[in-house]
């Protein structure tokens, strides 16, 4: 009940949304959106710390094609869930300052996105997640559509038509995995795990690339990433935040839940490939980070280098490496959405958004440098912040499994700092030039977004493990389930 | 059957309209009698009755298909009254298009060879006048004279096809012929795949299949846009309903004969369609040879014959006929009298209204096929008998064709919503319309959420 209240909250809030004019639907996104955060907190605090998935509702849907309408909660939805309740509000806090032109359908879009969003973390049959899979990506396209920068019909469609046909290839890969379904075939979560398990090893590998292709397209993993630079960097500052902070999740979320536990032998044979892929993509991407000259291209780059690290930890199938990725997950959405908020400051104060024109806001922005420094911190992963655990962990992992792949892996590090660092040196230190001597210090609404992230970033850094408790159960269980089932093959 | 009566008399009720002078409440009877034609097919449901000796079958294919039929030419009525108020020969013009949805009735409904010509040829010959119905416009005379010459061309291969099939099995009912089938006689077999191949051109000139389409892209743009929505809609399912009551039930002992020919066609209709549409830029004409695309995306149901192959298509046609109503609808409106349309002239829609760009996006959304919008079932439920089935090659190709389809359907979108244009008067959109277009949105979403509504029906 509460799951569904979850998924159709939003969806209700949205359409009451359309009704209203720009200013009301401001309020209004906000009050739902924080409606929202408060009953995934009671969610959080009713959920016991166990294996078991909680909160669940199923009723038959489409019933002669196997379908149900079949949603619940379990440790690693729950943390997925609580970064998107938590991210919502402050994105659309973020756009306070702005006054788009038919803002209302602006915000609908946003709550629209936030019901997909939270289905698709919360889906427990196939073609559901599938469904709500697809749904995200309307909105998202909507909003970089109809709000977005230079070139965006262009953009925008090929950043539609790439996610699309990753989509459609794992729907047919879903599609294959139902059809092997015992008896009457169902898309249900345990009945797709059943069958894939079941496959020969080589259906099972074809399978992988299949499913995997559409979560590589999400996440990006290279060399499915060459939509992400421009989709960010044309897309409006909320757009951008909802793609990097959560959508990009998604694709991880898919690969654990809906990959590695399907297809195991297909992970067996062809993770490794994928972990190099995502390797090659962290330091194809942090060395493309160095040398942008734009602000938003740069984290926009750095984005993808952070999830091949994800994403590499995720194939070491190694409980390190998954809970490295959880923690990093929540860590990394918290982080960009920050980083994202930061550009958007710059931009709406300078109208620039390129790194050579800027220099010396620290001199006239204290309070703004020193919010920019902690989020950069964590972005560059310094023990303390929240980034710190993550990739710790999944360094380790990855360390473990290949000392050389994780030696390559820990230069995402020292090239995140690279990047990260000298953008912030050009960018805050020195001395102002005509752009940026009158740069006012943050207001109101921008402290709101920003001292949340501020506060989250350290509070996780520092004591991580509430967070690691919830998806602690549902991870070990995972990797029972999958050890018993190596050992039977 | 008493459907039939009550279209047939409705017809011929239009014509003597013209006579006895009351054009003005001809349109309130029109939708009046439609509704109950709709009705009475509904209360003949699970009755296989059968008419004029095995000549009609109404089973509950042909009540759903000729049901469905009624709804949507309802539907196109609410559209398209204006275009029947400005112009001359209205009752004419009311007592075509019934005559038509009366020759669709017959075609979907047919137990009998020579009923489906006569229904194919009621139906033909009034569309025929209607794609010409605006007499001063070339491209009218144009696109009505060259349906009239391939059309008759098609129908003279059908004929020949049926001429073929009585030699080889000496009977025109379709169940005595599918019988006689069971036990082919090698020495006919020449004659019969002639037979069944010559029916199958004929028909497919219908759907417009590839390489036999070349008459829709002009007919779609040189008849008048209401009269391109009518044959866009009701003759497409028309004609799908009597291409699948023929190879499905007629013809399905034979059908080794057949099956190969048909996936070739579905092949090169589901390219040439959809990489064609890329380069159009008159909307008309991407609306047609998207219309030839999704006959392409039917045909894969044929091809992958099997129990579920006719709710698949049902549900597909129905939900292709009302994305297509509401497209329709809202290029009628932003056209106004003109019948010419090219992208452009979508531009800034979403600023000038936004109701409209809204109709027209999800309506374009469920053509392309984007959950949870009804094309998307439909698409998905016809790749999945057929992927059941082993054509795995012809769903790739069906995706990566869909994927170019969202190209061009997208194209529209991005006009209405990004480009601006000089037009800033926003122009009033009757109710009738909007009546039709929330209609259409509702039907369009509420078949994408419960697909089990129309899908468990055949």
């Amino acid at each position: 009940m509460l799951t569904a209240l979850l998924i159709f909250w939003p969806f209700v809030a949205a359409m009451v949304a359309l009704a209203l004019n720009t200013k009301q639907a401001k309020g209004w996104a906000l009050l739902a959106s924080i409606v929202e955060l408060v009953i995934s907190i009671y969610v959080a605090s009713m959920f016991t710390r166990d294996a078991s998935t909680q909160f669940d509702l199923s009723t038959p849907w489409i019933s002669s094609l196997g379908i149900n309408f079949n949603i619940g909660i379990d440790g690693i939805s729950l943390l997925l869930v609580l970064l998107t309740t938590v991210l919502t509000p402050l994105i659309v806090l973020s756009s306070y300052k702005y006054n788009y032109e038919k803002g209302a359908s602006f915000y609908a879009l946003i709550l629209f996105m936030e019901m997909a969003l939270i289905g698709v973390f919360t889906a427990l049959d196939g073609f559901l997640f599938y469904i709500f899979w697809e749904m995200a990506l309307i909105p998202i396209y909507f909003i970089c559509l109809r709000w977005g920068g230079v070139n965006r019909g262009v953009v925008t469609l090929k950043f539609f038509i790439y996610t699309l046909a990753g989509s459609l290839v794992m729907l047919l890969g879903f599609i294959y995995l139902y059809l092997q379904t015992p008896g009457e075939h169902s898309f249900a979560l345990n009945a797709l795990y059943e069958a894939g398990r079941n496959l020969p090893a080589y259906e099972q590998g074809l399978l992988f690339w299949a499913i995997f292709a559409a979560f590589a397209v999400k996440m990006p993993v290279f060399p499915l990433h060459t939509w992400q630079p421009d989709t960010y960097h044309t897309a409006p500052t909320q757009g951008t935040m909802l793609l990097s902070g959560i959508m990009l999740k998604m694709g991880i979320y898919g690969v654990i839940r809906w990959l590695i536990p399907v297809v195991p032998a297909g992970v067996a044979a062809w993770g490794n490939t994928a972990l190099v892929l995502s390797v090659i993509g962290i330091v194809y991407a942090s060395c493309l980070a160095i040398v942008q000259k734009d602000l938003k291209r740069l984290i926009a780059y750095s984005s993808i280098a952070h999830v091949g690290l994800i994403a590499a930890g995720l194939f070491t199938m190694n409980k390190i490496g998954m809970q490295g990725a959880m923690i990093q997950m929540v860590s990394h959405g918290i982080v960009i959405v920050g980083l994202f908020y930061v550009i958007d400051i710059i931009i709406s104060r300078t109208s620039t958004q390129e790194i050579a024109l800027l220099g010396g806001i620290r001199n006239v922005a204290p309070i703004f440098t020193t919010v920019f420094v902690v989020i950069m911190l964590g972005s560059v992963a310094l023990p303390l912040t929240s980034g710190f655990v993550g990739e710790f962990l999944l360094i380790n992992s990855v360390f473990q499994y290949n000392y050389i792949l994780g030696a390559v892996a820990g230069l995402t590090m020292i090239l995140g700092a690279v990047y990260m660092l000298r953008s912030f040196q050009q960018t805050m230190l020195g001395e102002t030039n005509s752009n940026t001597s009158t740069f006012a210090d943050l207001d109101t609404t921008e402290k709101l977004v920003l001292y949340p992230i501020v506060i989250m970033i350290v509070l996780i850094g520092v004591y991580p493990a509430p967070l690691l408790k919830i998806s602690e159960a549902a991870v070990d269980n995972m990797f029972m389930i999958l050890s018993n089932y190596q050992t039977l093959k | 059957m008493n459907a039939v009566y009550v279209l047939s008399g409705l017809g011929i009720f239009s014509l003597l309209a013209e006579i006895f002078n009351f054009r003005k409440a001809l349109f309130p009877i029109v939708i009046l009698g439609l509704a109950v034609a709709a009705g009475l097919l509904v209360m003949d449901w699970n009755t296989d009755m059968s008419h004029y000796s095995n000549m009609l079958l109404f089973d509950n294919f042909a009540i759903a298909f000729s049901a469905a039929i009624t709804v949507i030419a309802l539907l196109w009525f609410l559209m398209s009254r204006d275009y029947f108020q400005n112009n001359t020969h209205v009752t004419d013009h009311f007592a075509l298009v019934i005559f038509v949805i009366v020759g669709a009735v017959f075609m979907v409904s047919y137990a009998n060879l020579a009923m489906l010509f006569l229904g194919l040829e009621i139906l033909s010959i009034a569309l025929y006048v209607l794609a010409g119905s605006r007499m001063n416009d070339l491209f009218s005379n144009e696109a009505s004279f060259k349906y009239f010459l391939m059309g008759s061309f098609a129908t003279g291969f059908l004929l020949f096809g049926i001429a073929l099939i009585y030699g080889v099995t000496g009977s025109f009912d379709i169940y005595v012929i599918s019988d006689k089938l069971l036990t082919p006689n090698p020495e006919s077999s020449a004659l019969l795949y002639g037979g069944v191949l010559l029916l199958l051109i004929g028909l497919a000139f219908k759907i417009s299949a590839v390489p036999f389409h070349f008459w829709a892209p002009d007919v779609y743009e040189g008849s008048p846009t209401v009269v391109t929505a009518f044959m866009s809609t009701v003759v497409k399912m028309a004609a799908f309903g009597a291409f699948f009551r023929l190879f499905a039930t007629c013809f399905a002992p034979v059908s080794p004969q057949w099956v190969d020919v048909l996936q070739v066609i579905t092949i090169l209709t589901l390219i040439v369609s959809n990489v064609t549409a890329v380069y159009q830029y008159s909307v008309k004409r991407i609306l047609a040879y998207s219309s030839v695309a999704h006959a392409g995306y039917m045909l894969i149901a044929l091809v992958a014959l099997s129990d579920v192959s006719a709710g698949a298509i049902f549900y597909y046609v129905c939900a292709y006929a009302v994305g297509s109503i509401a497209a329709f609808a809202v290029l009628h409106n932003v056209n106004g009298n003109n019948e010419t349309a090219i992208v452009d002239t979508f531009n800034g829609l979403g600023k000038r209204n936004p109701f409209l760009a809204f109709c027209m996006t999800v309506s374009l959304l469920s053509l392309a096929g984007i959950p949870p919008m009804a094309g998307f079932f439909g698409k998905y439920y016809i790749f999945t008998v057929a992927f059941q089935l082993g054509f795995t090659g012809l769903v790739f190709l069906a995706i990566i064709m869909s994927l170019i389809g969202i190209y061009y359907y997208f194209r529209i979108i991005i006009a209405m919503y990004l480009k601006s244009s000089d037009k800033t008067t926003a122009f009033e959109v009757p109710v009738l319309h909007q009546v039709v277009l929330v209609i259409c949105l509702i039907i369009t979403i509420g078949l994408g959420i419960f697909p089990d509504l129309l899908i468990d029906l055949i």
